[in-house]
């Protein structure tokens, strides 16, 4: 009878093959990171390979560099920074059990994930007006065209997958956000919202290191 | 249970960083350093990595060792993959 009684106290979040709700946020947390170190190798082949490329074609990276907007990288990184900021705010509402701060806190950061997207959908329509994406109609002046197109190819490759995590990202903070609405999320239970909290850095990480790589190759310096 | 409930004015500090070293990043790159330049923005990124694997993702506070370990085993592989296929092409032309 003592276990039927146990079974009737513990917490309606509680999944029946975890001990208690700490060894399930424990493998949560864990788990997440496992995934995420599958994206770090998702990721980190395409920074290895812009690597490579940028160490033979220097010349050429420089001057693909330049055709970047300064400003739209600079801005979508201040954006970006921003949404990791209210994002860490929104797991700690979720922790102290502030429903009401956590919808608004993770509907700031959707606003912020959308402007990101805005901004870049710009971004890309003048790169594709211009004729930088790779492939037949591919057109750059200049010395060296071929391996300018190699930078733009890791460009649209690199900067495209990071919009797609932030499209995804997006959608599951719209669900959480949904959930959050409803009270699902507490104290005691706020798995979710940490996930998507570290899914959410973990894609402005990538970004913090593509827009030195892809922006800021030194305007000066031309090799 | 309880989770490790960082302070407000925590995550405002280290978001103030992070905006501080974007824009000195922006600024260093729009000066001549050489080759140093491409060191410089690295360094610069990765500080800005670290603040927010350990504070907004909580990193410093996770209280589970085999959590760190697998945090650490993934950057680690990132190491071997940059290192030795750096140590291949970047010292192909080398004679």
């Amino acid at each position: 009878m003592s276990d039927s009684a146990t079974v009737a106290d513990h917490n309606p979040a509680l999944q029946h093959h975890f001990a208690d709700m700490e060894q399930q946020q424990q493998a949560a947390t864990m788990g997440m990171w496992v995934f995420l170190i599958t994206e770090i190798m998702f990721f980190g082949g395409m920074f290895l390979a812009y690597m490579v490329y940028r160490y033979m074609y220097y010349a050429a990276f420089v001057a693909g560099s330049q055709a970047m907007d300064f400003w739209y990288g600079t801005i979508n990184t201040i954006v970006l920074i921003c949404s990791s900021l209210t994002m860490a705010l929104a797991v700690r509402a979720s922790q102290v059990g502030q429903r009401k701060a956590l919808v608004a806190l993770l509907i700031v950061t959707m606003l912020f994930g959308c402007a990101f997207m805005g901004i870049k959908a710009i971004e890309y329509t003048g790169h594709w007006r211009d004729h930088q994406f790779p492939g037949a109609s591919f057109h750059f002046e200049g010395p060296d065209p071929q391996h300018i197109e190699i930078f733009f190819s890791l460009y649209w490759a690199m900067t495209g997958f990071h919009a797609l995590h932030m499209l995804i990202g997006i959608v599951v903070v719209g669900f959480i956000t949904f959930y959050a609405w409803r009270g699902r999320y507490g104290p005691d239970y706020h798995n979710p919202v940490e996930n998507v909290g570290l899914y959410w850095h973990f894609v402005d990480i990538v970004w913090i290191y593509l827009y030195p790589l892809l922006y800021l190759i030194s305007h000066k310096h031309t090799g | 249970m309880s989770a490790h409930v960082v302070p407000k004015k925590t995550y405002i500090t280290v978001w103030g960083i992070l905006m501080i070293l974007t824009v000195v990043t922006a600024l260093v790159s729009r000066i001549d350093l050489g080759h140093l330049s491409a060191i410089v923005a690295l360094a610069i990124a990765t500080g800005k990595a670290l603040l927010v694997v350990l504070f907004f993702m909580g990193v410093k506070y996770i209280n589970q060792k085999m959590t760190i370990v697998v945090i650490v085993a993934g950057i680690f592989w990132l190491a071997i993959l940059m290192v030795l296929s750096m140590a291949d092409y970047g010292t192909r032309l080398w004679s």
